[in-house]
């Protein structure tokens, strides 16, 4: 692949990160509130404020520039990597995500794991059984895991396993058992994605004329999904690791909750609620910059792993890859 | 150095050549006395706190560390910068305050100060400190640690909105000698020597007051108190340990030397059910926040509910006289009586009770006046009648084409409002509920196009009347300076605390009868604490104080 080709999908990547911050921007000044005013009352119930300090701060912050001013201050700022300090407790952004970060990661690589395991197993049971019912009611699961509320499960899962059996912890980070359930309950979704993507691959595979081959030279059905069809399969679940992706950190907001851990998703929940707009950025900046960049790794191994695709991105570059990505996953 | 036994303490107190605010109320005679006991009685009712007396006989144990869930995570650690009782709660664990107020008699007694003076007019505090008392960083606690941390104060500004209120009108702090310090006020504040027993003007070393307010935000405090701190985590725990050189609690502390406990840890655990099945499972101590639903369940199980109505003025409405329909003194009257407070007792906490006052029974200057708050949906309508309000379509009230309603926006955890809003719809007034989040609810108010507001303030002292009301202060009502204010400015140069509480009521009555305030219940947080959990104690403005606090055998 060429060089111009990562040339110009680095710059989409950045246009994207710049919509990204911008829309989050005006988004956040759309809402009803006054960060400095949130700040101060912080949830107690004393809230008279001295108006010359309400004005101070919102000039510390910025907040009294009109609000093009503001969007170039923050967007100038944003280009020298400074973003800023949490308007809720003082602390730089980037220190707030960084200590979220590493328990997040815990979690969404052991729900990955999970789910990748789940997730293949059904898809290649539902391939592979041939008993009618039986795959119906395996095709049927992804659908069900995404249909259940990720909230529910996760106090369905602490009920049984940790308050009625205590096995595992309900609360907190502190032991290595303790990221089980919420990694469960975060993965149920994320295998769903995967078994539904992969089962619907390998049926694909599985006509071609090539199997009918193989099944003919005495192949084990086993065998041939193993070797044959599995591979040509997981190139379109590979282009799904954005949409992962997105779930995990969607899911995390919700996992992180119900199991009182810290991350990045608890972060984003609290960072909104109390409107505290430059940590609102930061995370938003952050999540749009680690998308742009599976994408990217996505596009870039891709052709590596199908040499069909090798062609298309040295000739044109980014269109037609997509529409390629497009008709495989069709 | 000798060590200063601390009931002893309080029994030197009247001898002492400076008489102390304590010693001088004493004798003022059988009326506050049968009052206080009262007082303690309705309190000692409310409470239910059936533990507290069983643990009367059980002696101590030593060591084990407390987990409590925590409902919502605390922004900011400093208890001289935020007033939410997250943070509060924990900043009383590591700090000490220069006296204590008794939770149960109101009484303010010695704590880091032996012996206080104050002059006649309240404009001159003298306190005398005890000795030997240290920081956790080892550095001494003297009179001018009192006044580096009371300037501090004043310089963070808003940002220590408590602390402003409570040093109102400073003008100097002088220090004759390392353990006397003496404060000056430019007009009479009697208020202060309250003030004096809250975290909010707890101590920091000056190492602490060195740093920045953000960096004290973070957790880099370091006080005087029974327990250091360890780390805070954002959303996910505040770890505390045992201070070892502890040795100066306050006068009506149980024990002394260092706290019993090893440690504390408060986990944040957003989700009720999980703090429920958590408390259930012995998984932490303490739910900080238990959900009325559960209440029936804890109490089955064994588990001890701990419950203290908070002090100072009770949930209520407040109506914002600028408003259209809020500037109807008759609206007002009608709506104080328009609310049948007995009936809320089927939705609220059995551990919550009624208004009975502007201020809740846990208040030091609270007289119930309950008969003023009479439901009487027959005058009420007659009041709105009589004012020209005319039933309209469904019931609704109007004058002039206009609607009797009201948009009502909140973010408490305050269900009754919805039945509160069936009652008055019962006398044609249509309040409409829009709960929102706190952000919005406090912006909408900062605008101040609200013509009614819902909500409380929480402090051991009648003066919170003056914060909530008086024209110069919170004001809710947009209110122009009158009558209300010269009753409450009188109770700034009082001392006596029967002349206070006589000016506190009359202000609650002027409150009541103007409509400016219209009380609907007190509000007492619930508290669910496991079976090996004992001394698990309030201070006098509902927050924990956990020096005595103790774990028996298993949860150690």
């Amino acid at each position: 692949m060429s060089l111009r080709y990562l040339a110009s999908r680095l710059t989409q990547g950045i246009i994207v990160l710049w919509i990204a911050f911008t829309l989050s921007f005006f988004l956040l000044y759309l809402l009803p509130g006054d960060p400095v005013i949130t700040m101060l009352g912080a949830g107690g119930e004393l809230q008279n404020f001295d108006p010359a300090e309400v004005e101070r701060l919102r000039s510390e912050f910025n907040l009294d520039q009109p609000l093009p001013v503001q969007y170039l201050l923050a967007l100038v700022a944003v280009l020298r990597l400074d973003f800023g300090t949490s308007i809720q407790t003082g602390t730089p952004v980037t220190e707030a995500i960084a200590s979220s970060l590493p328990s997040t990661i815990g979690l969404a690589a052991v729900a990955l794991v999970i789910a990748l395991v789940t997730g293949a197993a059904i898809a290649i049971g539902a391939t592979l059984t041939r008993r009618p019912w039986l795959r119906d009611a395996l095709a049927a699961l992804p659908g069900l895991g995404v249909a259940l509320p990720t909230f529910w499960v996760g106090l369905m899962l602490l009920q049984v396993f940790s308050f009625r059996f205590p096995i595992f912890p309900a609360i907190g980070t502190g032991t290595p058992t303790a990221v089980i359930l919420p990694a469960v309950t975060l993965a149920i979704p994320l295998s769903a994605i995967i078994a539904q993507i992969l089962f619907r691959a390998l049926q694909n595979a599985w006509i071609q004329p090539y199997v009918t081959t193989y099944t003919a030279s005495g192949y084990s059905r086993l065998r041939l999904l193993l070797r044959q069809a599995l591979p040509v399969a997981v190139l379109p679940a590979l282009t799904m690791s954005g949409v992962l992706f997105g779930q995990v950190l969607a899911g995390s907001v919700v996992v992180e909750n119900v199991f009182s851990r810290q991350g990045l998703g608890r972060l984003a929940q609290t960072a909104v609620t109390g409107q505290d707009i430059p940590l609102v950025q930061g995370i938003v900046l952050f999540a749009a910059a680690v998308f742009v960049l599976v994408n990217l790794a996505t596009d870039l191994i891709y052709p590596v792993l199908d040499p069909r695709l090798k062609a298309a991105t040295r000739n044109v570059p980014a269109d037609a890859t997509r529409t390629d990505h497009e008709g495989v996953r069709a | 150095m000798p060590t200063i036994s601390s009931h002893s303490l309080a029994s030197e107190q009247p001898a002492s050549p400076l008489r102390s605010a304590a010693a001088l109320s004493r004798p003022r005679g059988q009326v506050l006395l049968s009052l206080l006991a009262a007082g303690s009685l309705l309190l000692a009712g409310c409470s239910g706190n059936a533990q507290a007396e069983a643990d009367a006989g059980a002696k101590p144990q030593s060591g084990g560390t407390l987990k409590i869930a925590y409902d919502v995570d605390p922004t900011c650690l400093d208890g001289q910068q935020q007033g939410t009782n997250v943070t509060l709660n924990v900043t009383r664990q590591i700090t000490d305050s220069l006296t204590d107020q008794d939770p149960e008699t109101q009484e303010i007694k010695p704590w880091l100060a032996e012996s206080w003076d104050v002059s006649a007019n309240a404009k001159t505090f003298t306190f005398q400190l005890r000795d030997g008392v240290t920081f956790q960083d080892g550095t001494d606690f003297t009179s001018a640690s009192v006044k580096e941390n009371f300037e501090a104060i004043q310089d963070l500004g808003a940002k220590a909105s408590l602390g402003q209120t409570y040093l109102d009108g400073l003008k100097s702090i002088t220090t004759p000698d390392e353990s006397t310090v003496t404060f000056e006020f430019d007009k009479s504040n009697a208020q202060f020597l309250q003030a004096t027993s809250t975290m909010s003007l707890g101590f920091y070393s000056s190492d602490t007051l060195a740093k920045s307010a953000e960096e004290r935000c973070t957790g880099d405090i370091v006080g005087t108190g029974p327990f250091t701190l360890d780390s805070f985590v954002h959303n996910k725990a505040i770890k505390l340990s045992r201070f070892d050189d502890y040795n100066w609690p306050s006068s009506i502390a149980k024990h002394e030397g260092p706290a019993h406990l090893d440690g504390i840890e408060f986990s944040i655990v957003p989700e009720a059910s999980v703090r429920n099945g958590s408390l259930l499972s012995g998984q932490v101590d303490v739910d900080f926040s238990v959900q009325s639903q559960d209440e029936k369940t804890l109490e089955a199980q064994g588990l001890g509910i701990v419950s203290r109505p908070n002090p100072g003025v009770v949930y209520n409405l407040v109506p914002k006289l600028t408003g259209a329909i809020a500037a109807d003194k008759s609206v007002r009257r009608a709506l104080v009586k328009g609310i049948d407070r007995e009936q809320l007792k089927s939705v609220i906490s059995e551990h919550q009770a009624p208004a009975t006052s502007v201020l809740a029974k846990s208040t030091p200057e609270y007289e119930d006046v309950s008969d003023l708050l009479a439901y009487d949906p027959e005058g009420a309508k007659k009041l709105l009648d009589d004012a020209g309000w005319k039933p309209g379509e469904n019931g609704i009230r109007e004058k002039d084409g206009k609607p009797l309603s009201v948009t009502l926006t909140y973010w408490q955890d305050a269900s009754f409002l919805e039945l509160v809003q069936q009652q008055l719809r019962e006398i044609g007034f249509d309040l409409k509920l829009e709960k929102k989040s706190t952000a919005e609810v406090t912006a909408l108010q900062a605008e101040g196009k609200e013509e009614l507001t819902f909500g409380n303030l929480t402090r051991a002292d009648g003066d919170v009347l003056r914060n909530y009301f008086g024209a110069s202060e919170q004001n809710g009502n947009a209110r122009k300076p009158g009558e209300l204010d010269k009753i409450l400015a009188r109770t700034t140069s009082t001392l006596d605390e029967d002349e206070r509480t006589a000016d506190f009521t009359e202000a609650v009555k002027v409150l009541i009868d103007e409509g400016y305030s219209i009380p609907i219940v007190e509000l007492s947080g619930v508290i669910g604490t496991g079976k090996d959990v004992h001394d698990f104690n309030y201070e006098a403005s509902s927050r924990f104080q956990l020096y005595d606090a103790w774990l028996d055998g298993e949860a150690r």
